[in-house]
Protein backbone atom coordinates (compact mmCIF):
# COMPACT_ATOMS: atom_id res chain seq x y z
CA UNK A 1 0.00 0.00 0.00
CA UNK A 2 1.55 3.43 -0.82
CA UNK A 3 -0.09 6.92 0.28
CA UNK A 4 1.07 10.40 -1.08
CA UNK A 5 0.85 13.74 1.30
CA UNK A 6 1.54 17.45 0.24
CA UNK A 7 4.00 17.94 -2.86
CA UNK A 8 5.64 14.56 -3.34
CA UNK A 9 7.27 14.24 -6.66
CA UNK A 10 9.14 11.51 -7.52
CA UNK A 11 12.68 12.42 -8.78
CA UNK A 12 14.31 10.88 -11.53
CA UNK A 13 18.48 11.13 -10.29
CA UNK A 14 20.25 9.41 -13.40
CA UNK A 15 20.45 12.97 -15.04
CA UNK A 16 20.82 15.40 -12.49
CA UNK A 17 23.72 16.12 -10.07
CA UNK A 18 23.06 14.70 -6.53
CA UNK A 19 25.21 13.18 -3.18
CA UNK A 20 23.89 10.39 -1.09
CA UNK A 21 24.55 9.19 2.50
CA UNK A 22 23.19 5.89 3.87
CA UNK A 23 23.22 5.26 7.31
CA UNK A 24 22.81 1.76 9.10
CA UNK A 25 20.30 2.43 11.96
CA UNK A 26 21.41 -0.55 13.79
CA UNK A 27 25.10 -0.47 13.73
CA UNK A 28 25.57 2.04 16.57
CA UNK A 29 23.56 3.69 19.93
CA UNK A 30 21.60 6.56 18.92
CA UNK A 31 23.62 9.17 21.34
CA UNK A 32 26.55 8.18 19.89
CA UNK A 33 25.90 8.77 16.43
CA UNK A 34 24.24 12.18 16.81
CA UNK A 35 26.94 14.34 16.17
CA UNK A 36 26.99 12.85 12.72
CA UNK A 37 24.36 14.28 11.81
CA UNK A 38 25.29 18.23 12.13
CA UNK A 39 28.73 16.84 10.63
CA UNK A 40 26.53 15.16 7.64
CA UNK A 41 24.78 18.01 7.29
CA UNK A 42 27.18 20.81 7.33
CA UNK A 43 29.28 18.41 4.66
CA UNK A 44 25.93 18.50 2.79
CA UNK A 45 25.75 22.20 2.74
CA UNK A 46 29.63 22.60 2.14
CA UNK A 47 29.36 20.40 -1.20
CA UNK A 48 26.93 22.49 -2.78
CA UNK A 49 28.46 25.78 -2.48
CA UNK A 50 30.93 24.44 -5.15
CA UNK A 51 27.75 24.48 -7.48
CA UNK A 52 27.26 27.90 -7.16
CA UNK A 53 30.68 29.58 -8.32
CA UNK A 54 31.86 33.21 -8.48
CA UNK A 55 32.15 33.96 -11.74
CA UNK A 56 32.99 37.69 -12.13
CA UNK A 57 34.40 40.16 -9.67
CA UNK A 58 30.69 42.06 -9.63
CA UNK A 59 29.26 39.55 -8.94
CA UNK A 60 31.12 37.96 -6.18
CA UNK A 61 29.09 39.75 -3.22
CA UNK A 62 25.90 38.57 -4.44
CA UNK A 63 27.57 34.61 -5.24
CA UNK A 64 29.13 34.51 -1.70
CA UNK A 65 25.61 35.81 -0.11
CA UNK A 66 24.16 33.15 -2.31
CA UNK A 67 26.54 30.96 -0.89
CA UNK A 68 26.31 31.97 2.44
CA UNK A 69 21.93 31.20 2.35
CA UNK A 70 22.42 28.03 0.50
CA UNK A 71 24.64 26.53 3.12
CA UNK A 72 22.84 27.52 5.64
CA UNK A 73 19.75 26.74 4.37
CA UNK A 74 20.72 22.83 3.41
CA UNK A 75 22.97 22.21 6.63
CA UNK A 76 19.85 23.36 8.64
CA UNK A 77 17.25 21.13 6.70
CA UNK A 78 19.43 18.37 6.29
CA UNK A 79 20.05 18.33 10.18
CA UNK A 80 16.51 18.43 10.94
CA UNK A 81 15.58 15.79 8.75
CA UNK A 82 18.77 13.33 10.04
CA UNK A 83 17.40 14.32 13.73
CA UNK A 84 13.41 12.97 13.03
CA UNK A 85 15.11 9.74 11.00
CA UNK A 86 17.82 8.95 13.68
CA UNK A 87 14.60 9.59 16.65
CA UNK A 88 11.50 7.95 14.49
CA UNK A 89 12.51 5.38 12.99
CA UNK A 90 11.77 1.59 13.21
CA UNK A 91 14.66 0.22 15.76
CA UNK A 92 12.98 -3.17 15.32
CA UNK A 93 14.08 -3.01 11.30
CA UNK A 94 17.55 -2.87 10.10
CA UNK A 95 16.04 -0.76 7.24
CA UNK A 96 19.08 1.95 6.28
CA UNK A 97 18.35 5.94 6.71
CA UNK A 98 19.20 7.27 3.54
CA UNK A 99 19.24 11.32 2.90
CA UNK A 100 19.86 12.38 -1.13
CA UNK A 101 20.06 15.71 -2.21
CA UNK A 102 19.21 16.45 -5.93
CA UNK A 103 20.82 19.77 -7.93
CA UNK A 104 18.48 21.99 -10.45
CA UNK A 105 19.48 24.97 -11.54
CA UNK A 106 16.52 26.97 -9.70
CA UNK A 107 15.68 24.48 -7.09
CA UNK A 108 17.09 21.28 -4.74
CA UNK A 109 15.34 18.49 -3.70
CA UNK A 110 15.84 16.89 -0.18
CA UNK A 111 14.70 12.83 0.01
CA UNK A 112 15.01 11.39 3.76
CA UNK A 113 14.37 7.85 3.51
CA UNK A 114 13.55 5.69 6.54
CA UNK A 115 11.28 3.28 8.67
CA UNK A 116 8.55 3.98 10.92
CA UNK A 117 6.82 1.99 13.93
CA UNK A 118 3.44 0.79 12.14
CA UNK A 119 1.77 1.62 15.74
CA UNK A 120 3.36 5.58 14.87
CA UNK A 121 1.69 5.63 11.02
CA UNK A 122 -1.69 7.18 11.91
CA UNK A 123 -0.31 9.90 14.40
CA UNK A 124 2.21 10.77 11.92
CA UNK A 125 -0.19 11.01 8.88
CA UNK A 126 -2.55 13.20 11.11
CA UNK A 127 0.21 15.81 11.35
CA UNK A 128 1.65 15.56 8.15
CA UNK A 129 -2.41 16.40 6.86
CA UNK A 130 -2.13 19.36 9.47
CA UNK A 131 1.00 20.70 7.92
CA UNK A 132 -0.28 19.78 4.10
CA UNK A 133 -3.42 21.57 4.59
CA UNK A 134 -2.32 24.38 6.61
CA UNK A 135 -2.69 27.95 5.12
CA UNK A 136 -1.27 29.81 7.58
CA UNK A 137 1.77 28.41 8.49
CA UNK A 138 2.70 31.71 10.54
CA UNK A 139 -0.09 31.18 12.70
CA UNK A 140 0.41 27.22 12.96
CA UNK A 141 4.34 27.91 13.78
CA UNK A 142 3.02 30.86 17.26
CA UNK A 143 0.47 28.11 18.02
CA UNK A 144 2.84 25.72 17.97
CA UNK A 145 5.07 27.81 20.01
CA UNK A 146 2.36 28.27 22.37
CA UNK A 147 1.13 24.89 22.78
CA UNK A 148 4.67 23.28 23.54
CA UNK A 149 5.44 25.99 25.97
CA UNK A 150 2.28 24.55 28.41
CA UNK A 151 3.89 21.13 28.18
CA UNK A 152 7.15 21.26 30.52
CA UNK A 153 8.04 18.26 30.31
CA UNK A 154 7.71 17.64 26.12
CA UNK A 155 9.69 15.71 25.06
CA UNK A 156 9.98 16.64 20.94
CA UNK A 157 9.11 19.89 19.67
CA UNK A 158 7.31 19.16 16.43
CA UNK A 159 9.16 22.19 15.02
CA UNK A 160 11.31 20.92 12.74
CA UNK A 161 9.27 20.40 9.30
CA UNK A 162 7.42 23.62 10.35
CA UNK A 163 10.45 25.52 10.40
CA UNK A 164 11.47 24.57 7.01
CA UNK A 165 7.63 25.72 6.06
CA UNK A 166 7.77 28.95 7.12
CA UNK A 167 10.67 30.43 7.56
CA UNK A 168 12.94 29.02 4.77
CA UNK A 169 9.79 28.47 2.06
CA UNK A 170 10.03 25.04 1.59
CA UNK A 171 7.72 22.83 -0.01
CA UNK A 172 7.14 19.23 1.31
CA UNK A 173 5.80 16.03 0.71
CA UNK A 174 5.71 12.19 1.85
CA UNK A 175 5.43 8.96 0.49
CA UNK A 176 4.36 6.33 2.99
CA UNK A 177 4.84 2.96 1.75
CA UNK A 178 4.21 -0.49 3.91
CA UNK A 179 6.81 -2.61 1.66
CA UNK A 180 6.30 -5.94 3.55
CA UNK A 181 3.13 -7.30 6.00
CA UNK A 182 4.75 -9.67 8.57
CA UNK A 183 5.89 -8.00 10.43
CA UNK A 184 4.54 -4.59 9.07
CA UNK A 185 7.90 -2.44 7.87
CA UNK A 186 6.66 0.72 6.70
CA UNK A 187 8.96 3.01 4.48
CA UNK A 188 8.43 7.14 5.00
CA UNK A 189 9.86 9.06 2.27
CA UNK A 190 9.75 12.60 3.31
CA UNK A 191 10.59 15.34 0.18
CA UNK A 192 11.60 18.72 0.95
CA UNK A 193 12.33 21.19 -2.14
CA UNK A 194 13.36 24.98 -1.39
CA UNK A 195 14.24 27.85 -4.24
CA UNK A 196 17.60 28.76 -4.87
CA UNK B 1 26.75 30.40 35.69
CA UNK B 2 28.36 28.42 32.68
CA UNK B 3 28.09 25.77 30.74
CA UNK B 4 30.76 25.13 28.63
CA UNK B 5 31.56 21.66 26.44
CA UNK B 6 33.36 21.33 22.68
CA UNK B 7 30.21 22.48 20.72
CA UNK B 8 29.28 25.74 22.68
CA UNK B 9 29.58 27.99 25.50
CA UNK B 10 26.35 29.71 27.32
CA UNK B 11 27.94 32.04 30.28
CA UNK B 12 25.80 34.62 31.93
CA UNK B 13 27.44 38.16 32.50
CA UNK B 14 25.74 39.87 36.00
CA UNK B 15 26.51 42.79 35.10
CA UNK B 16 25.10 43.37 31.96
CA UNK B 17 22.94 40.71 32.66
CA UNK B 18 23.50 38.98 29.45
CA UNK B 19 23.55 35.35 28.27
CA UNK B 20 26.54 34.76 26.15
CA UNK B 21 26.00 31.77 23.93
CA UNK B 22 29.08 30.40 21.37
CA UNK B 23 29.44 27.61 19.04
CA UNK B 24 26.50 25.28 17.88
CA UNK B 25 23.50 23.58 19.61
CA UNK B 26 21.83 20.94 18.31
CA UNK B 27 21.14 18.47 21.03
CA UNK B 28 18.92 15.78 20.64
CA UNK B 29 15.77 16.76 22.66
CA UNK B 30 14.80 18.76 25.77
CA UNK B 31 17.21 16.10 27.82
CA UNK B 32 20.08 17.38 26.74
CA UNK B 33 18.41 20.69 27.24
CA UNK B 34 17.86 21.07 30.45
CA UNK B 35 21.33 22.27 31.89
CA UNK B 36 20.79 25.42 29.78
CA UNK B 37 17.20 26.01 30.88
CA UNK B 38 18.65 25.43 34.50
CA UNK B 39 21.03 28.26 33.95
CA UNK B 40 18.18 30.33 32.25
CA UNK B 41 15.50 29.35 35.16
CA UNK B 42 18.86 30.50 37.56
CA UNK B 43 18.75 33.98 35.59
CA UNK B 44 14.82 34.43 35.85
CA UNK B 45 14.97 33.94 39.74
CA UNK B 46 17.58 37.29 40.38
CA UNK B 47 14.38 38.65 38.68
CA UNK B 48 16.49 41.62 36.41
CA UNK B 49 14.55 44.25 34.77
CA UNK B 50 16.74 43.38 31.74
CA UNK B 51 17.70 40.59 30.21
CA UNK B 52 19.49 40.32 27.11
CA UNK B 53 20.42 37.14 24.76
CA UNK B 54 23.59 37.52 22.33
CA UNK B 55 23.07 34.84 20.11
CA UNK B 56 25.48 36.71 17.45
CA UNK B 57 28.50 33.87 18.06
CA UNK B 58 25.76 31.38 17.84
CA UNK B 59 26.40 29.75 14.23
CA UNK B 60 23.85 26.89 14.60
CA UNK B 61 20.63 26.31 16.59
CA UNK B 62 18.08 23.09 15.48
CA UNK B 63 14.15 23.24 16.11
CA UNK B 64 14.93 21.64 19.75
CA UNK B 65 17.20 24.69 20.56
CA UNK B 66 14.19 26.95 18.63
CA UNK B 67 11.75 25.57 20.87
CA UNK B 68 13.89 25.97 23.89
CA UNK B 69 14.47 29.20 22.91
CA UNK B 70 10.47 30.23 22.24
CA UNK B 71 9.84 28.76 25.92
CA UNK B 72 12.39 31.48 27.51
CA UNK B 73 10.58 34.45 26.03
CA UNK B 74 7.34 33.28 26.91
CA UNK B 75 8.18 32.56 30.67
CA UNK B 76 9.97 36.55 30.01
CA UNK B 77 6.74 37.79 28.79
CA UNK B 78 4.36 35.95 32.03
CA UNK B 79 7.08 37.97 34.18
CA UNK B 80 5.77 40.79 33.20
CA UNK B 81 8.14 43.04 34.76
CA UNK B 82 11.57 42.06 32.75
CA UNK B 83 12.55 43.56 29.41
CA UNK B 84 13.88 41.20 26.47
CA UNK B 85 16.57 41.91 24.47
CA UNK B 86 17.82 39.69 21.38
CA UNK B 87 21.23 40.00 19.83
CA UNK B 88 21.69 38.28 16.29
CA UNK B 89 23.76 38.60 13.32
CA UNK B 90 21.89 38.69 9.59
CA UNK B 91 25.10 37.04 8.63
CA UNK B 92 23.99 33.68 10.50
CA UNK B 93 21.41 32.48 8.31
CA UNK B 94 18.69 30.48 10.89
CA UNK B 95 19.01 33.94 13.50
CA UNK B 96 17.75 36.08 9.65
CA UNK B 97 15.04 33.49 9.61
CA UNK B 98 13.24 32.22 12.57
CA UNK B 99 14.22 34.73 15.22
CA UNK B 100 11.89 37.12 13.90
CA UNK B 101 9.38 34.62 15.03
CA UNK B 102 10.12 35.58 18.79
CA UNK B 103 8.64 38.53 18.69
CA UNK B 104 5.74 37.55 17.41
CA UNK B 105 5.50 35.22 20.76
CA UNK B 106 6.43 38.89 22.63
CA UNK B 107 5.79 41.77 20.47
CA UNK B 108 7.85 44.10 22.77
CA UNK B 109 10.66 41.73 22.42
CA UNK B 110 13.82 43.53 21.36
CA UNK B 111 15.40 42.35 18.30
CA UNK B 112 19.21 43.80 17.17
CA UNK B 113 19.74 42.12 13.92
CA UNK B 114 22.62 43.23 12.93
Amino acid sequence: MTQFFGDFKEEQIDCEEYLALGFSPGSMPLKHRWRNNGLSADFMGDYLTTFFPSNSKDNKLNEIDKQIEIKGAVSYIANELLENAMKFNDEASNYPITIRLILHSDHIIFHLINSMPFQNVSKFQAYIRELSSCSDPQDLYVKQLERNAQEEDGMTSSLGLLTMINDYMAKLGWKIEIIEQEPKLVIVNTMVKISV
Amino acid sequence: MEIKTEDYHISYDTETTTINYTGILRLSGMDEYAPIVQLFNQVLEQEPPLVTFNLRQLQFLNSSGINVLSKFVIKIRQKKNIKMVIKGSKKILWQGKSLKNLQRLMPNLQLDLE
